[in-house]
């Protein structure tokens, strides 16, 4: 159990690519930390240097207090999970298991006893005996997960570990990561592209891009109060909404109608200076049926719905926005990682609000929405930076 | 659907009762052959008419066959030893580090393989006698290693290849120095590869008749191969026909015994397990 401390940590590779450029993080003793992002953007890189599996180019990392930038993977004590939970395939689940621990020379009545305890915790004890191949996909997990709490190290260090999991395993799974991890109380770094898994999971969260880490906060704080164009992004699902707007001294003109500006956005749009040229962003319980909810004095607009999807909580309905698709390079790179660009969505800006159940919204009628704007957010189109962030 | 299932069968079968015979035939033929005793050597029958163990008594009578079989396990079991052990470490290398010269090496190792060995026996033959090695074991398992290095890396490297490389990290964040992840999960996952390689190798040595030639005077190190070249009959007037039939099956013997026995560690497929699925 240690706090790791990552200070200007960078990864340059022999060709010269950046792949993790600056990287300031204190983790503290007992906390979970997520590292997300889209692939490619450095958490694995990250998460290696931390393990001593790949080095440090530059900064230092110190685990325990102690400079661990050129220490071997087994001098860190820290354990792994990885992606494809990394079985040896030789060897019996107990084997797998004990194995950090025959490393460690550690006594063989110890072994099996430890062996043991964690199984139980695992609920692997009746599956001790076999080989990685007999078991199933969330069995081998399991293991993998087993071999890391066995040894009782500083920190876990987890890359990916549900991700070959199908859906339903996969929630399974990760509340019962979320219960090892408490129980034990120890240090842990959880890298994953799943912004839900991120927002579930972690006591903070880092978001990363392209190697450098955009925002690092609680699940809340990434929600409610994104730095920029690409962190308001990539949390969220369905993801913000954002259309071009051009800012007068009272409104945001908008493709949906124009927004007045209340006075904790026109305060941060001052203070900074804000361009004419915005984009604005609003996540999908901005927009309330006014049919259904009472009049907050918010400005109410009238679209057109295209698409109506009920989940019984919730109702889904999607609209569109005149103008063309809010282009930068945040939301692009973000279209490409979601797969959204190999939709063929072109063509108009599409908006989704999340409504109550109950809307009479019908596919192809309109429908009045107000829109709650102390949940908007204006960006800079030009670098991404959300202009009505209380602090930046 | 059936019937044409079973007519699809019986095609296979007889294609392969085909090639089976085909491969057969001459080792069929030499093993007949040892058997026979001189007078019905030239009867022209496939199957001897008198069966007599006489051939396989003479040869093991003399040292010339006797001494010859010690040279060639000897010499073979070293070659084959030193080979995978070098070539399990360099195709280790080749596979996952990336090291200044890598590419050179491969290519070298590449040109060692396609070099004609005749072009290389004189040149061979004078470095051994200028250095003492010649007519000695030393002097063929040399070369025997060289010239199967660029085999056993080609073929380890591409065992190597497919472990998964996850398991390494996970051995080294696990706590086991560089060393200990190549002996304790790299290599028992290699196994496989690493038995092939060994029998391909072995089988290499096993056979060689043309450094075993050259390369030796005496019966100090001359092998089976060679040795059955200098068989002479009980007479300068009778063929040693029979000799070299039967010293030719006892060579082969242990082979087949090799593949049959590791047979199934080639096949087995060990990784199976390792990663997600």
């Amino acid at each position: 159990m240690a706090e790791i401390v990552l200070e200007g940590v960078t990864k340059r590779y022999p060709d010269g690519s950046l792949a993790v450029r600056d990287v300031n993080l204190d983790i503290a003793d007992g906390e979970f930390v997520i590292l997300v992002g889209p692939s490619g953007c450095g958490k694995s890189t990250t998460l290696n240097m931390i393990a001593g599996l790949e080095d440090i180019t530059e900064g230092t990392l110190r685990i325990d207090g102690k400079v661990v930038n050129d220490l071997a993977p087994k001098e860190r004590d820290v354990a792994m999970v990885f992606q494809s939970y990394a079985l040896y395939p030789h060897m019996s689940v107990r084997e797998n298991m004990g194995f950090p621990l025959r490393l460690a020379k550690v006594d063989k009545a110890t072994i099996d006893r430890k062996v043991e305890e964690a199984a139980k915790v695992l609920d692997l004890v009746e599956f001790l005996d076999r080989k990685p191949s007999n078991l199933s996909g969330g069995q081998r997990q399991r293991v993998a997960m087993g071999r890391a709490i066995v040894r009782n190290p500083k920190a876990f260090l987890m890359d990916e570990p549900l991700s070959n999991l199908d859906a339903k395993l996969r929630v399974q799974m990760r509340t019962q990561i979320s219960r090892i991890q408490r129980r034990l109380g120890t240090t842990t770094v959880y890298v994953t592209h799943d912004q839900t898994e991120a927002m579930t999971l972690g006591d903070r969260v880092v978001v990363m891009r392209q190697g450098v880490v955009q925002q690092v906060g609680t699940p809340a704080e990434l929600y409610d109060m994104p730095r920029n164009l690409f962190v308001a992004g990539f949390i969220g699902s369905p993801a913000m909404n954002f259309v071009q707007a051009s800012l007068t001294p009272d409104t945001l003109r908008t493709p949906l109608g124009d927004l007045p500006l209340d006075d904790r956005m026109r305060r941060e749009l001052e203070r900074r200076d804000a361009p004419r040229d915005v984009i604005v962003g609003l996540r999908p319980e901005a927009f309330e049926d006014t049919s259904l909810a009472r009049d907050t004095g918010g400005p109410v607009i009238t679209a057109t719905v295209d698409v109506l999807e009920s989940l019984g909580s919730d109702a889904y309905v999607y609209f569109t926005a005149e103008g063309g698709p809010v282009s930068t390079a945040e939301l692009d790179e973000l279209a490409t990682d979601s797969g959204l660009a190999d939709t063929g969505a072109g063509g108009n800006q599409q908006i989704v609000a999340r409504l109550d159940a109950a809307t009479r919204a019908r596919e192809g009628q309109p429908i009045e929405l107000r829109v709650d704007l102390s949940k908007a957010h204006v960006f800079d189109p030009k670098n991404g930076t959300n202009l009505t962030h209380p602090e930046s | 659907m059936a019937a044409a299932g079973r007519s699809h069968a019986t095609r296979w079968a007889i294609v392969n009762v085909v090639v089976v015979l085909y491969a057969l035939f001459p080792v069929w033929w030499i093993a007949a052959l040892s058997f026979k005793d001189p007078s019905t050597l030239t009867d022209g029958s496939y199957i001897p008419t008198d069966w007599t163990w006489e051939n396989y008594k003479g040869i093991f009578q003399t040292s010339e066959f006797t001494r010859a079989l010690i040279n060639s396990i000897g010499i073979a079991l070293i070659a084959t030893a030193i080979a995978v052990v070098l070539g399990t470490m360099a195709a280790y290398a080749v596979a996952r580090l990336r090291f200044p010269g890598k590419q050179v090496l491969i290519g070298m190792s590449l040109l060692i393989a396609m070099f004609p060995p005749i072009s290389l026996v004189s040149p061979l033959f004078n470095i051994e006698r200028s250095i003492g090695i010649f007519d000695t074991w030393p002097g063929l398992i040399i070369p025997y290693m060289t010239f199967s290095l660029p085999l056993a890396i080609y073929t380890l490297s591409a065992f190597f290849r497919e472990i998964p490389w996850d398991l390494e990290k996970a051995a080294k964040v696990d706590g086991a120095t560089p060393a200990q992840a190549f002996r304790l999960v790299i290599v028992p996952l290699a196994a496989p590869g690493v038995f092939t390689t060994a029998i391909l190798v072995f089988i290499f040595c096993w056979n060689d008749f043309l450094f075993a030639i050259s390369l030796t005077s005496t019966e100090s190190a001359r092998t089976v191969p060679a040795a059955i070249a200098f068989f002479t009959g009980s007479s300068q007037f009778q063929q040693p026909t029979g000799s070299i039939a039967a010293a030719a099956v006892v060579i082969t013997v242990p082979i087949i015994i090799f593949v049959l026995l590791f047979q199934r560690r080639i096949v087995a497929g060990l990784t199976s397990g390792a990663v997600k699925g």
